[in-house]
């Protein structure tokens, strides 16, 4: 699998991340070479294997339905780059 | 389901006719105190960003613990909708980007849900049963909620929302009328109810409906479909569904094309109208949440919640109906609510007779708790008073007429109908003689009808009418009836 210059731009629109025509080309040779690493694990043979999604027999931790969070508006807010109030404000995002 | 519609369901294209089909994306908000990976709260509204928490708010390094309150709702929907409860299920990175969504991805379940095939029985009419599958329930996060009308330039975004747990309930599509589709939401919205996993709340958004619309000759595949999203009332889910019908109706018999997208409708307008058509396919990129791990459980945890699940709107209904002798219909209409189910229970057992306490219940008082806004619940007359007034009823102390007036004085000055009834001196007069002297009165005084009545015994009903009338509603229509056959000869 290779990232052509379609694929970067792509990637970028998704999540809203501003890139020039010039960084473009850098990207796609960072995330092709990102590729070319992960891919030497293609020479393991894995048919029938399940997938792995924790390396210690652990089951999953839970929580009891009780209110322990929040009325921290102020902390939330502390790195909004705008607000007013206690709302985070941001560019219009409605056509 | 892939069966077709009836004849009757149809809709007259100006080229022939044309099958509606219909799946639903039902987002149901979790009943739970807090929220589905985080310990802030899940209560509706709040000042802004109150109901936060850093992991609500995406801020690095935090992590994900699921509430198992939210888990046991999810199990048990599914047990209410017959569904396969899957015992292992896996949460997903669902990526998007968007103000109100800090995370830059919605935590959700893809290939392998919590719940998967069911089966929702579903009432179309008094006389129409039909079955829609469900296709999967799964768990996911709320977003936040973006205000566009403070300001002309900015957007404020509110994260009170953000990480809400809501269980998608997504249908197969088996409905073939926006009738049929109104019925799905109806019967879902009980079902969800009377588990007490989602309060059903439309206005405030605890049920919101994506609707999948498509149109086909009948016999034909499928035809392309378009998304009508976040439809918020039963009501407008039905006039959606029309329009959006119409509308591919429409460019299919202009030899057009339907172009597979997402529609917004307006109910102002009424018209649905594209969104995001600008924007490409959607990507989401779907991949494992590398912070959570499989949610397992074991069958004794499935089984000891089906335990505890209270009678659900079908088994009340049949029991209705077996126990009773309530026709299909009254049952229906009375288990549409728990609360409504137990007050006609609670009558029951106040002495009132089933039959005559379902029809009193649906033929006035739900009509007048409607006309006021209010709900069983909210409503002034209690269950024992209702079935006071019933008991009079059927032992014919009163008649249907005064216990109007009845219904009408409990309603405003809440007191013992048996009572009131006492004092006001409304009892209804089965005494012969002083019926008869009424009867007598109304003959005498209209001769000219005696005459038309012996033509037309029809006439029959305006005497009655009359002897009402002087008699204040007391007397008893059945005697008057008698009465005035036996003394006009009819």
């Amino acid at each position: 699998m290779s990232v052509d210059s379609a694929v970067v731009r792509r990637i970028a629109h998704l999540s809203r991340i501003a890139v020039e025509d010039e960084e473009v080309e850098r990207l796609r040779g960072e995330l092709n070479a990102i590729l070319a690493f992960v891919e030497e694990l293609d020479a393991v043979d894995v048919s029938g294997v399940e997938p792995l999604t924790s390396v210690l027999p652990m089951k999953m931790k839970k929580r009891a339905d009780v209110v322990t969070d929040g009325g921290i508006a102020d902390d939330i807010l502390v790195n909004a780059p705008e607000r007013e109030d206690h709302f985070f404000v941001v560019p219009k995002v409605v056509e | 389901m892939t069966e077709h519609a009836a004849p009757s369901k149809l809709i007259k294209g100006a080229t022939g006719d044309w099958e509606v089909v219909i799946g639903m994306e039902i987002h149901a908000q979790v009943t739970s105190r807090a929220k589905l990976f985080s310990g802030a709260s899940a209560e509706f509204g709040g000042e802004p960003n109150d109901h936060v928490s850093i992991v609500d708010a995406a801020m690095p390094g935090m992590l994900p613990v699921i509430n198992e309150e939210c888990v046991a709702q999810a199990v048990r929907t599914g047990l209410g909708l017959e569904a396969k409860i899957n015992l292992r299920s896996v949460f997903d990175r669902k990526n998007y980007f968007y103000p109100d969504l800090p995370q830059g991805y919605q935590i959700s379940q893809y290939k392998h849900p919590i719940v998967g095939e069911g089966e929702v029985i579903v009432d179309v009419s008094p006389t129409e049963r039909i079955k829609v599958g469900v296709e999967r329930l799964h768990l996911e996060q709320d977003a936040g909620k973006s205000l566009h009308e403070l300001s002309a330039t900015e957007s404020h975004v509110d994260l009170n929302r953000s990480g809400v747990a809501l269980m998608e309930i997504v249908s197969k599509p088996d409905m073939r009328s926006a009738e049929e589709a109104r019925a799905y939401v109806s019967k879902l919205r009980t079902i969800l109810r009377y588990i007490g996993s989602c309060d059903g709340n439309m206005e405030q958004g605890s049920l919101r409906a994506d609707v999948n619309v498509s149109v086909r000759r009948p016999g034909e595949p499928l035809g392309t479909r378009c998304e009508i999203k976040n439809v918020n009332s039963i009501r407008f889910i039905g006039q959606a569904i029309e329009v959006e019908a119409r509308r591919q109706i429409a460019i299919l018999e202009d030899g057009g094309v339907i172009a597979q997208e997402t529609r917004l409708f307006d109910p102002g307008k009424g018209e649905t109208r594209s969104l995001r058509s600008k924007e490409e396919a959607h990507d989401y990129r779907y991949f494992p949440d590398p912070d959570l791990l499989p949610l397992e459980f074991d069958q004794a945890y499935v089984d000891a919640l089906a335990r505890e699940l209270p009678e659900l709107p079908d088994a009340k209904r049949a029991r209705f109906i077996e126990q009773y002798g309530l026709p299909p219909y009254d049952a229906g209409v009375l288990v549409m609510e728990r609360a409504s189910a137990d007050y006609f229970e609670d009558m029951i057992k106040d002495g009132a007779n089933p039959k005559a306490a379902a029809n009193w219940l649906i033929n006035e008082y739900f009509g007048r708790l409607n006309k006021e806004g209010l709900t069983i619940n909210t409503g002034p007359i209690s269950a024992q008073a209702n079935s006071s007034i019933v008991q009079m009823i059927t032992s014919n102390e009163i008649s249907g007429k005064i216990a109007k007036d009845l219904i009408e004085i409990v309603w405003s000055q809440p007191g013992d109908p048996r009572e009131i009834v006492e004092a006001r001196g409304m009892k209804q007069v089965t005494d012969t003689g002083e019926i008869e002297a009424a009867v007598d009165a109304v003959i005498s005084a209209n001769p000219d009808k005696v005459a038309q009545a012996l033509a037309k015994p029809t006439m029959l009903g305006w005497f009655v009418g009359q002897v009402m009338k002087t008699t204040g509603g007391k007397a008893n229509p059945q005697t008057v009836n008698e009465l005035l056959k036996k003394k006009l000869g009819i």
